[in-house]
């Protein structure tokens, strides 16, 4: 019986290290890591490029599999060769590239892809094709062609086609990397929208620490290591050490940090504008 | 004087077709020399098609197009000169990169106009110096790079051609934090020493904020603004109407206004909110400490 439970944490990374081996130089590119996501959480993922954070999301749904240790999908070990469709319908992905990922020419025969391979009978593919596109808020553009639309409408084309499928998680690289602030604030309504509404597990990797900020969870990367794991406010708490790794912290945490630094006493765990609106207040009121 | 000046620039793709549409639309525009710009505007605003024309790749449907005063279609068998004047680094430039090696690869234009062996490394150097790339990675295949690296290789291509004028479009896209202050860095530092004309695409309102000194706003194929970055970025309400957030900081300072306190609007930076919010606590301690006195 125990094949049916759903398992607490959709994906478990355990002591994983992943070394491409090219030219007979293996530098680890993951070293040792361990990382457990509970279902129905929404992680954000940072790390400047080459950080090894793009290795880690493509060894969640087996398109690497590790060079040590293991990487389990709903207890699923990916390097069940055997279990490769289970594991992939489980936990989708979405790559930084809307034009390279889309296949047909009319965005529902697009969304409806995987369906057919995987051979859905037509009345449920219609039915989650449907569902789909309403989910992602292009329904009414379902017979358009992809090149007609925008880059941000691309990507939620691309998720529609990704969540028909019905996976447990998606893991996005970089979705909106390539979009303008319109696009990216579709692409990303959408995403909290698929997590909120339907508990679909989100692991978002992406370069905008404001995206991150409004994450469960943030988890960053650097050197092939996990070097901060928790809530968003106490890593962007973290601000030198951020600073160090080339990343950066949303705004209102910086200026809030200046103000600690220049001896004023204020709460360091601040990453939103409201808040950092209040904390200047309290300050002026003492 | 005016480097750039355009006069009822319109441009119109698909025309006579029912796909007509109107992508710059009677744009009177004049940018000095020495300017460092910031070109904003959502997709499908115009502004790629705009910076396109200054330096001839798409001709106008109607109006003109003045660099250095001189209207460029005026004889088009000279166009090829403009395009020398004025250099345009593309969208993910890194793509376009094709030579064995880096050095190849930034001498390829300077090759293509016939100059010296003596000239082509000067340039070669001097280029790759403003972009910030090492005399190591001249000689590694540009393949081999980072797409930071690959992006300043390219940029570096462009400016080995002595540009007069300096056009990029997005040059950050898609890069971390670190890469892109390094590239937005290096372009400042760049006008900075040899004092010409930059202009800079861009969707990151911090980024104009931090580099630039004007903005030009593109909204439904108009010039919506053109001024400097305090002039532009004080119109908060009509950039938010049109999809361009104001950056974070100058949101905060305008919430801490609305709520009673005396703060200069104009902030755009976070340094510049540093200061502003050190000087307001400041007196507020001075006006504190004397009301105890008294």
């Amino acid at each position: 019986m125990e094949v049916f439970a759903k398992l607490e944490n959709i994906i478990k990374v355990q002591d994983v290290s992943y070394a491409y081996t090219a030219e007979g130089n293996a530098a680890n590119v993951l070293e040792h890591v361990s990382l457990a996501v509970p279902r129905g959480q929404f992680v954000a993922v940072l790390g400047h490029n080459g950080s090894g954070k793009s290795t880690l999301a493509k060894l969640c749904n087996a398109i690497l599999t590790p060079s040590e240790g293991v990487v389990y999908v709903d207890g699923v070990d990916t390097r069940d060769e055997e279990m490769i469709y289970e594991i992939r319908q489980n936990v989708g992905m979405v790559f930084q590239n809307p034009d390279n990922q889309i296949v047909a020419t009319i965005v529902e025969e697009d969304v409806a892809f995987a369906l057919e391979n995987l051979g859905v009978e037509p009345k449920e593919m219609r039915k989650r094709v449907d569902d789909a596109l309403k989910e992602v808020g292009m329904y009414d553009y379902r017979e358009h062609a992809p090149h007609q639309l925008s880059g941000g409408q691309k990507q939620r084309v691309a998720i529609a086609g990704i969540i028909a499928m019905r996976p447990a998680c998606i893991v996005l690289d970089e979705p909106t990397a390539m979009l303008d602030p319109k696009g990216r604030r579709e692409v990303l309504k959408t995403i909290r929208g698929l997590n909120r509404d339907y508990g679909i597990t989100v692991v978002l990797i992406t370069h905008y620490m404001d995206e991150a900020a409004k994450a469960d969870r943030v988890v960053v990367v650097d050197n092939g290591r996990v070097i901060l794991d928790d809530t968003p406010k106490n890593v962007f708490s973290h601000v030198e050490k951020l600073k160090g790794v080339g990343l950066d912290v949303p705004q209102s945490t910086e200026l809030i940090y200046e103000l600690r630094k220049a001896g004023y006493p204020v709460d360091s765990h601040i990453i939103d504008e409201e808040a950092c609106v209040n904390e200047i207040l309290r300050l002026l009121e003492e | 004087m005016s480097v750039i000046k355009t006069e009822h620039l319109t441009y119109t793709y698909n025309g006579g077709s029912p796909f007509e549409k109107v992508a710059v639309d009677d744009v009177n525009l004049e940018i000095e020399q020495g300017e460092l710009v910031g070109i904003i505007g959502h997709t499908g605003s115009g502004k790629s098609t705009l910076i396109q024309h200054f330096n001839g790749l798409v001709k106008p449907t109607a109006g003109k197009v003045y660099i250095d005063g001189r209207d460029i279609w005026e004889n088009p068998k000279d166009i090829r000169r403009i395009r020398f004047q004025v250099g345009l680094v593309f969208q993910y430039p890194e793509y376009q990169l094709f030579e064995e090696t880096v050095y190849k690869d930034i001498a390829y234009g300077p090759t293509n106009i016939g100059l010296s062996k003596e000239e082509i490394d000067e340039r070669v150097r001097e280029a790759a110096m403003f972009v910030g790339l090492r005399e190591s990675t001249l000689e590694k295949s540009p393949f081999e790079l980072s797409g930071g690296q690959k992006r300043r290789v390219a940029i570096a291509g462009v400016i080995a051609m002595r540009p007069e004028v300096l056009i990029l479009d997005e040059p950050t896209a898609g890069l971390d934090p670190k890469g892109r202050d390094k590239i937005l860095g290096q372009i400042k530092q760049y006008h900075e020493a040899q004092k010409n004309t930059v202009l800079i695409v861009s969707h990151s309102m911090e980024d104009v904020a931090k580099y630039c000194q004007k903005a030009l706003v593109m909204n439904q194929s108009k010039v919506f603004l053109y001024d400097t970055i305090e002039n532009v970025f004080s119109h908060t309400e009509e950039l938010s109407a049109m999809g361009l957030a104001v950056p974070q900081v100058t949101r905060i300072f305008h919430a801490l206004g609305a709520r009673g306190v005396e703060v200069n609007p104009d902030i755009f930076t976070v340094e510049a909110g540093r200061e502003e919010l050190l000087k307001l606590l400041a007196a507020h301690h001075v006006r504190k400490g004397g009301a105890a006195r008294a």
